[in-house]
């Protein structure tokens, strides 16, 4: 396989916090990828450098071979890189086909037929003329995901699509996402939903303290010592001394 | 008052559900609790125990309900089922300022002194529900006796110290009230590791100064062995506890965090 989205050596610092150190991470064309790791790992810093939210300090992000470090965020939406947010950015006030028409700044007949087609799939069209404030969080997430299909990226990425949303939900974004990349499309996910994750995932990357400590096959991850040390933590042993270190 | 207790809980391993037996005491009580916040429930049945005189870890992956079961302890979340009994009165209903005066006292996770007040300033303001001022000096010897090298720094401002001895200044503020139980929410959080042996140091002083301690805490292996009793929730629920060392060896933690078979839950 080949890779769709890579990203080599990227650094990023937030005044004296190193976010990402020396990050290389690749996206096989084809695959529904997981960017795993506990807080404050650096995963949604990775997705802001990749799709021109933040800017990478050192390193190189690349799009099927092609070098797209640093470029805007609408140029890396442009060039077939979609992405939704934690926290959902919708426009509340408008309707849900009314967002949907933004990122294709469609007005015509063509792009409506799409978006409701989008919609259609993820299972919300009955809500296209509602105001997208009067969603609830869970169909938000799937509104979002919807106009980030709607312009046919070449990879979609996603942060916490499972967050906050209730279980029926969950399995129907699942569901969706299966189904997406049996067409061929390719997902990087970033998700503390573990069951979501490692159910989804063909291929797993784990980040802690901004750098790549295991990538694999969920069961191969699951299992990896660096894994577990990331998430539960450096045992400073039993001299804890309040005396030391301030 | 006694430190850390390891030896009370079964011997056989972790036990699923309620907190481990004990045989001291239990300050805090909680049973069956159910909470959230309008989108369904976060807490979906917590019954656990925080005994006197310990230092109670619990610890679990993102989402688990940590923060909301500190939030419906300290009247921050009002539950929607279930009770919390401090000492057998059921705090469920009473608003956080009287939870205070009732003696729980919450440590915020994210740094909460004023920057530009001096540490003394910062700890005096702990007692701001004390109306007698001999009162607050009183305590304010006692808290300088726990943590002496806080009183190194009683003049400085609160921002010019480090995020290890902001932390510490916090933990002093909480103890002027002399809490029946001292919730700290991630006390480890944003610290670097070297840092982290600081505060988790300043942990056990205030505890062995007699204070019973509630702890969230994302450092899971640096937490349960720091406490007396652990408690694993995970999707809203107990999945584990015991004392510290015994959950912190249990095999289920890891699967708890990753995904993966657990025996039962």
């Amino acid at each position: 396989m080949t890779a769709l989205l890579r990203t080599e050596g990227v650094h990023k610092s937030f005044g004296g916090v190193q976010a990402l150190d020396e990050c290389t991470v690749q996206i096989d064309e084809g695959t529904v990828a997981g960017l795993i790791g506990p807080n404050g790992s650096g995963k949604t810093t990775l997705f802001n450098v990749i799709t021109g939210y933040a800017k990478a300090d050192a390193g190189e992000v690349y799009l099927s071979g092609r070098k797209i470090t640093n470029r805007a965020p609408d140029k890396v939406f442009a060039l077939g890189i979609g992405r939704t947010f934690q926290l959902t950015r919708i426009f509340p006030s408008l309707t849900v086909m009314e967002n949907m028409l933004v990122p294709c700044r469609g007005t015509r007949a063509a792009d409506r037929k799409r978006a409701m087609e989008q919609l259609e799939f993820v299972g919300i069209a009955g809500y296209h003329a509602a105001q997208a404030g009067s969603l609830s969080y869970g169909q938000r997430k799937l509104l979002e995901l919807a106009y980030v299909l709607v312009a046919d990226p070449a990879i979609v990425l996603l942060d916490e699509p499972a967050g906050g949303v209730n279980l029926s939900l969950v399995n129907q974004i699942a569901d969706r996402i299966r189904e997406l990349n049996k067409a061929g499309k390719t997902f990087l996910i970033v998700e503390h939903n573990m069951e979501f994750v490692m159910g989804l995932c063909d291929q797993v990357t784990v980040l802690d303290s901004g750098t790549v400590v295991a990538a694999g096959p969920p069961d191969i991850v699951r299992t990896d010592r660096r894994v577990l040390d990331a998430y539960l933590g450096e045992d400073i042993g039993d001299d804890a001394d309040p005396r030391e270190g301030t | 008052m006694t430190g850390p207790d390891e030896s009370r809980a079964p011997a056989t391993g972790a036990t699923q559900g309620t907190g481990a037996a004990t045989t001291a005491r239990s300050v805090l009580k909680v049973e069956d609790l159910a909470a959230g916040y309008g989108g369904g429930d976060v807490l979906r049945g917590v019954s656990l125990e925080v005994p006197e005189g310990g230092i109670t870890c619990v610890v679990g992956p993102n989402g688990a309900g940590k923060s909301t079961l500190m939030a419906s302890i300290s009247g921050l979340l009002r539950p929607r089922l279930g009770s919390i009994l401090l000492d057998g009165e059921n705090l469920v209903g009473r608003s956080p300022r009287q939870i205070l005066r009732l003696g729980v006292v919450q440590v915020p996770q994210n740094h909460s002194l004023f920057r530009d007040m001096t540490v003394r300033e910062n700890v005096e303001l702990g007692a701001y529900i004390l109306a007698d001022r001999a009162q607050t000096a009183r305590r304010l010897t006692a808290v300088f006796d726990v943590f002496p090298q806080i009183a190194d720094w009683a003049g400085q401002k609160a921002g010019s110290l480090s995020g290890g001895q902001q932390r510490l200044v916090e933990f002093a503020r909480a103890l002027m009230l002399e809490p029946r139980l001292l919730l700290l929410d991630e006390p480890s959080m944003g610290l670097a590791p070297k840092i982290l042996r600081t505060v988790f140091g300043a942990i056990r002083q205030m505890n062995e100064a007699g204070t019973t301690i509630l702890l969230v805490e994302q450092n899971a292996r640096a937490g349960l062995r720091l406490s007396s009793h652990g408690v694993v929730m995970e999707n809203g629920r107990v999945r584990l506890s015991g004392s510290g060392r015994e959950v912190l060896e249990n095999p289920e933690i890891g699967a708890l965090y990753l995904g993966g078979a657990v025996s039962s839950g």
